[in-house]
């Protein structure tokens, strides 16, 4: 049980504190809300300039405690969230480093780094949420490429990507999760249509995606072909596992400035609330030891995060809607004004129970497969 | 930074495992309930002898020399047997007490619960952890005995405070957190092997998503719990240590209620070992620092922090 990091992880902690705080006063303000183009520029710029300070790949390379650091220290600067390039530097890029051959990490991972190239995920389908292994979007084998019909939704990011990590059905025939594939496709492929959803929270984050007869390359396959199950897992366990350490951070300093506005309100003389946020501070101080907890883990087993993802996820969701449950009440009438960062950030906290598999579907993997129970039904 | 345990501590784990399967097996537990919780002075020596209470005290004083993460590690499998008796006071009266780091001694402290004393009859000393900390023996004649919540644990009433407590020694609140974090893994084991075996419907309850979900539940409370024990034992901190209570409390409580509720009927008997498990810990829960007293710490140190 130690908790102390190297010389060396210090090191690269005080370098990296020391360029955010030159850096992050030259930076552009962020773009306004729903300006999708001036957002990805936004997102792709500040990924561009990690990559030339030499942090462009921390998601790829790093150990993963220094990717934990790094996380941390950005968080606590305030730097940009990783934005668009979410899927690439997150989901897509990890699976290609560790599924794709040499040719497709070289041209594929240099313009994620460089923030050059966006991508989104294309697994859900209308059909295909918790269940995803019964997707049906259909790839024909045609020469030297896949010819791809059906369609995708809540693709986010979708509407800037320029990649899509896309689940197909290869073999019809085969049992569920043996006629799967992993394909890399170009979002500006003839017979790629996209149609914006609107949100909850008045967002057009994410997509529907509509897929006829769209041609992709043979060659930009990741993995062998049906075997996209099992890269699918590798892709997910990186989604559960670290992707949200830096929002435990962000948390956190919400948390402070929660009481901090209480105190000043009077809300704070309220032993109900008081002791509320009192909860919540014990609550996130735990999830980062516990985000401490499975980057050590991971660390010991090579870098794939374990089950421990799943116990995360399910805490962390359920308590980031607690704490903008907190700042409702907090900000008395406040919580019925849209223009209030909290007020939006409570709409989009709903979302943290549904995306990257529901509350549900991790409470059946830990009990199937952490505590060996009988599958349900 | 690697937050997992060390080869030492998991052989440490290891080792006190086995010595209490040996020692304090089922057959142990229920004859201390039957006994109603008198101690066997026996076993408390031979706690002694394998360094149960001197295990923080410096190799030159007679202890192990280990620190806050090994007791934690030790404290959390006392918990899962739920071994009787004042461990945590005679732990830290270990060094300052005499006879209590070796187990000849059993020392109780009236601080630990609010006007309440646990095992008076067995003990030799009784102590107060005053505002330096330290335990200072303070002289009970009388006590008179209250039918106590926990078979396991007698009580008496005290009646006037012998010295006014200072605040909870870290330690003890964080050793008391351990044990229940034994108690909440127990549990959520106990569960998941019940609802293994129970069939109902033509198949073991545990495939029954409401049974599952509530066994998930109680596992992520319980390794919520344990990463942030672990992590207060680390680092020592006051603040840490109040919120790691408060998080072994809820995964404890909530843990044995949730394994009676997967046990059905039998989860209600006196012949289960289920009800034993609530019963300390909704004592433990109130020993040293309650829910309430917690998140008020918590709360102050979130004011502090601007
Ligand atoms: C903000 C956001 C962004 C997203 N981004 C993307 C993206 O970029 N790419 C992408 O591919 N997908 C994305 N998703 C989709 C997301 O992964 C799915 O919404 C999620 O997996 C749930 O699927 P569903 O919506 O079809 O719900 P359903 O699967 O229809 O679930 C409905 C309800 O049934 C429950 N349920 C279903 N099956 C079970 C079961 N076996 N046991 C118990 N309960 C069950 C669920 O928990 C839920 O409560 C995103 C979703 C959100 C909210």
């Amino acid at each position: 049980m130690d908790l102390a990091y190297t010389a060396a992880e210090e090191e690269f902690r005080a370098r990296l504190r020391d360029w955010l705080a030159g850096t992050l006063p030259t930076l552009p303000p962020p773009p306004p809300a729903g300006d999708w183009p001036a957002r990805r520029a936004h997102d792709s710029a500040w990924q561009r300039r990690l990559y030339d300070a030499g942090y462009g790949n921390v998601h790829l390379d790093a150990s993963p405690t220094l990717r934990l650091i790094f996380l941390e220290e950005t968080e606590k600067a305030g730097a940009p969230y990783v934005g668009a390039n979410f899927v690439g530097l997150l989901h897509a890029g990890p699976t290609i480093a560790a599924e794709g051959t040499p040719e497709q990490r070289e041209r594929w991972l240099g313009p994620i780094l460089r923030g050059e190239e966006i991508w989104c995920q294309g697994f859900s389908e209308p059909d295909a949420g918790s269940d995803l292994a019964s997707l049906r979007t259909k790839a024909v084998r045609d020469g030297d490429a896949y010819v791809v019909t059906g369609q995708k939704i809540w693709t986010s990011h979708a509407e800037v990507a320029d990649w899509c990590e896309l689940l197909v059905r290869t073999d019809p025939g085969a049992p569920r999760h043996r006629g799967i594939t992993w394909l890399a496709m170009r979002m500006d492929a003839p017979g790629v249509t996209v149609r914006p959803l609107r949100t909850l929270a008045g967002s057009t984050e994410f997509a529907e995606v509509f897929l006829d007869e769209v041609r992709v390359p043979a060659a930009d396959r990741v993995g062998e072909e049906n075997d996209g199950w099992r890269v699918t897992m590798v892709t997910l366990s990186f989604e559960r596992g670290t992707a949200f350490a830096g929002e435990v951070v962000a948390c956190r300093r919400t948390l402070t400035e929660v009481a901090t506005r209480a105190r000043a309100n009077g809300c704070w003389d309220d032993p109900v609330l008081r002791r509320r946020l009192g909860r919540l501070h014990a609550e996130f101080t735990a999830l980062w030891r516990l985000v401490q907890w499975n980057v050590s883990e991971a660390a010991a087993t090579g870098g794939v995060p374990g089950t421990g993802g799943s116990v995360f996820k399910l805490r962390y969701s359920q308590a980031r809607q607690e704490l903008y449950d907190a700042t409702a009440e907090v900000l008395g009438p406040g919580a019925l004004d849209l223009s209030l960062p909290w007020t939006r950030e409570r709409l989009s906290s709903l979302s943290y129970t549904i995306a990257a598999g529901t509350s549900q579907i991790q409470r059946n993997i830990l009990a199937e497969r952490v505590l060996g129970l009988p599958k349900g039904r | 930074m690697d937050f997992r345990l060390s080869d030492d501590q998991r052989a440490l784990r290891r080792g006190v495992r086995e010595l209490l399967a040996g020692r304090f097996g089922r057959e142990a537990l229920r004859a201390a309930v039957d006994r109603e919780g008198g101690l066997d002075r026996k076993l408390w020596r031979e706690l002694g002898d394998a360094g149960f209470f001197a295990l923080r005290l410096p190799e030159d004083e007679g202890g192990a020399g280990l620190g806050l993460p090994e007791a934690v590690l030790v404290f959390e499998e006392v918990g899962r047997v739920l071994l009787p008796g004042p461990l945590v006071a005679t732990h830290l009266a270990a060094g300052s007490v005499p006879g209590a780091a070796d187990g000849t001694a059993v020392v109780t402290a009236a601080s630990e619960l609010p006007s309440l004393v646990q095992h008076f009859e067995d003990a030799d000393t009784v102590v107060v952890f005053a505002s330096d900390g330290v335990p200072h023996r303070v002289d009970v004649p009388e006590a008179e005995a209250v039918p106590s919540l926990d078979p396991l644990t007698p009580l008496h009433r005290l009646p006037r405070p012998p010295l006014t407590p200072g605040p909870p020694p870290g330690a003890a609140v964080l050793l008391t957190a351990a044990e229940q974090l034994g108690s909440a893994a127990r549990s959520t084991e106990e569960a998941v092997r019940h609802a293994k075996s129970r069939v109902q419907f033509g198949r073991p309850v545990g495939g029954f998503q409401a049974v599952g979900h509530l066994c998930a539940e109680m596992l992520v409370r319980t390794e919520t719990a344990r990463a942030a024990v672990y992590a207060a034992a680390v680092g020592g901190d006051l603040t840490e240590i109040a919120g790691a209570k408060l998080l072994a409390d809820e995964a404890a409580v909530r843990g044995a209620r949730d394994c009676l509720q997967v046990f059905g009927g039998m989860g209600f008997t006196w012949e289960s070992d289920v009800h034993l498990h609530l019963k300390r810990a909704l004592l433990r829960a109130r020993r040293w620092l309650t829910t309430a007293r917690a998140e008020e710490i918590q709360a102050q140190a979130l004011a502090s922090a601007f």
